[in-house]
């Protein structure tokens, strides 16, 4: 039996890990470092309805345990996406997750449609929460009843499962959660990154172009476990958990905290076999702390 | 093919302020690399890696020299490490410079400040095909100087100072039509400068080498784009460049 498998909603997957939307674009370059059947699934970078070009750069800068980025969405439009990406990812066995942005809920609606024409797409991630565009995104995300109507929206068409991507820009996380899941969300992503400044001395501005950027990395797990630990409390869908990941210690302590699922993203960027580490080191990791399987860890934490 | 390798250092020196020349040693990166190409360097305990360009390389000796700024402290503390130490670097990095194929009897290389590296192992690389090198390199001051000897190995080398404090006084551009003729031109530097000698020099064919803050370094997170001419295009700078054709992207 394999310890590390675990099934969600449309999802059955071989192991519990997979790479973060917008840290992995759509797997070719990481495909030349490693073969993608070992990841669990893929989340591909935001597709909007048209192509965006994104933000001036800077785009990124680092920071103490972590990074700020400002990439602004930038893709080349869903049916590109759906033309040249899934096909390719397609080739590997692992899951497909499509993460869907937009401005305006008409544009979500778009995007999660085309998504639902291909058969090569399992599950779907709403972003509500990009926090480095003006219009949509974060807007969606930052309040219970617009992110409760454009999930309503994406459900309606959709019949692939919705996961819901929460931001932590907010008072009140279980409150969000609360929304989608009444909204019809088959699962929660949680958490997308904290938005967060950097000013450079010598020029006395902020260094990222877009001013603002959202902070990703090991500086904010301990927001990411606390937000799962409170949300897993109150809703009974599951959670697919991200934030600042580079171990399977990380792995293990998304579990405890209710995740059923973990994505990797900004320790990509340091280590591109990250995920094939994790995933190779995790159930020595569980055996150590005296799990026998993924599924058995989950919530384990919550007291 | 770039790889995820591990080097180890051979020497570390401060050759000019602020301004570090290491030589590593890996056996593939030493065989694989090209002009132009960079490496893209871990700093323990720091988030994102450095991409840190190819000054020279040694096939023989199998070792790499690297070029770099201290301008905070990743880099400081990569310039703190000791021969014998060894970091982790993704490379060889990027598309270097084309020089199969090109005819041209005379080269110009125009470097600005940490620009200047790459255009060295470029610059030994050419002369290899018995072209004529003319070097016209800038700096902010005397105290920034570096390689100046090296390139004069190359051919006719001119150095130019912001403050005039070494050299000729001014900007590259400004020096540029002492430098005589020239048919094809390779320059890196910051942004302006770039900006500037593509301007000057619209009616000659060149390559140029663009730098910006990277994520990933592997063309993943789209943090180091550039605009093309086309509408909405885009190249990524750490894996379509960071080498282009002058009218290949728009600065």
């Amino acid at each position: 039996m394999n310890n590390l498998a675990i099934s969600l909603p449309g999802l059955e997957l071989k192991n519990p890990i997979m790479p973060a939307s917008g840290c992995f674009a759509f797997g070719r370059e990481y495909s030349e470092f490693y073969d993608l059947s070992k990841l669990g699934a893929i989340i591909m970078k935001a597709a909007t309805g048209t192509e965006r070009f994104g933000n001036p750069t800077p785009r990124v800068a680092e920071t103490a345990s972590g990074m700020l980025n400002a990439i602004g969405l930038q893709n080349p439009g869903v049916e590109k996406i759906i033309e040249k990406e899934v096909p390719f990812l397609a080739q590997y066995d692992t899951s497909i997750i499509a993460n869907v942005a937009g401005s305006t809920l008409e544009e979500y609606e778009k995007v999660a449609a085309a998504f639902n024409q291909t058969d090569q797409v399992q599950a779907l991630e709403l972003n509500i929460s990009c926090p480095n565009v003006k219009e949509g995104g974060i807007q969606f995300g930052t309040d219970p009843f617009m992110a409760a109507k454009v999930t309503e929206t994406v459900k309606k068409a959709s019949k692939l499962p919705v996961y819901v991507k929460l931001s932590p820009n907010v008072t009140n996380i279980t409150d969000m959660a609360k929304a989608v899941e009444s909204a019809g969300a088959d699962g929660l992503s949680m958490i997308n990154t904290l938005t967060g400044m950097q000013i450079h001395l010598p020029s006395r501005k902020p260094l990222i172009a877009n001013k603002t950027g959202g902070l990703s990395g090991p500086a904010i797990k301990p927001v990411a476990i606390r937000m799962i630990y409170e949300v897993k409390q109150h809703v009974s869908i599951p959670i697919i958990g991200m934030g600042g990941v580079s171990n399977a210690e990380d792995v293990l302590e998304f579990l405890l905290a209710g995740a059923s699922a973990v994505a990797v993203g900004t320790a990509n960027f340091n280590n591109p076999f990250v995920c094939p580490e994790i995933i190779d080191s995790l159930p020595e990791t569980l055996n150590r702390y005296g799990f026998d399987s993924v599924k058995d860890a989950i919530g384990k934490g919550i007291m | 093919m770039m790889k995820k390798e591990n080097v180890v250092i051979k020497s570390v020196e401060q050759i000019a302020l602020d301004t570090v020349e290491m030589v590593v040693k890996n056996p593939y990166i030493s065989q694989k690399a090209i002009p132009g190409q960079f490496l893209h360097v871990s700093v323990e305990g720091h988030t994102l890696r450095r991409p840190i360009s190819i000054a020279d390389i040694n096939r023989e000796n199998k070792t790499i020299t690297i070029l770099f700024k201290m301008v905070g402290s990743g880099t400081a503390k990569l310039a703190a490490l000791n021969p014998g130490m060894s970091f982790d670097v993704l490379g060889p990095s990027g598309n270097g410079f084309q020089t199969e194929g090109n005819e041209s009897s005379t080269i110009l290389l125009i470097g600005g400040g940490i620009g200047v590296p790459p255009l060295y192992y470029l610059g030994k690389e050419l002369a290899k095909q018995n072209k004529e090198i003319i070097s016209v390199l800038g700096y902010q001051t005397r105290a920034n100087v570096f390689s100046e000897e090296m390139f004069r190995r190359l051919g006719k080398t001119f150095i130019v100072t912001n403050d005039g404090s070494y050299g000729e006084k001014g900007f590259v551009t400004d020096v540029i039509q002492k430098a005589g003729y020239f048919d094809y031109y390779y320059s890196c530097g910051p942004l302006p400068m770039l900006k500037a000698v593509t301007a000057k020099l619209a009616d000659k064919p060149g390559m140029i080498s663009l730098e910006e803050r990277m994520g990933c370094g592997v063309g993943a997170c789209m943090a180091c784009v550039i605009p093309t001419d086309s509408e909405g295009g885009y190249k990524k700078i750490c894996s379509d460049g960071p080498v282009f054709h002058t009218q290949e992207v728009s600065l």
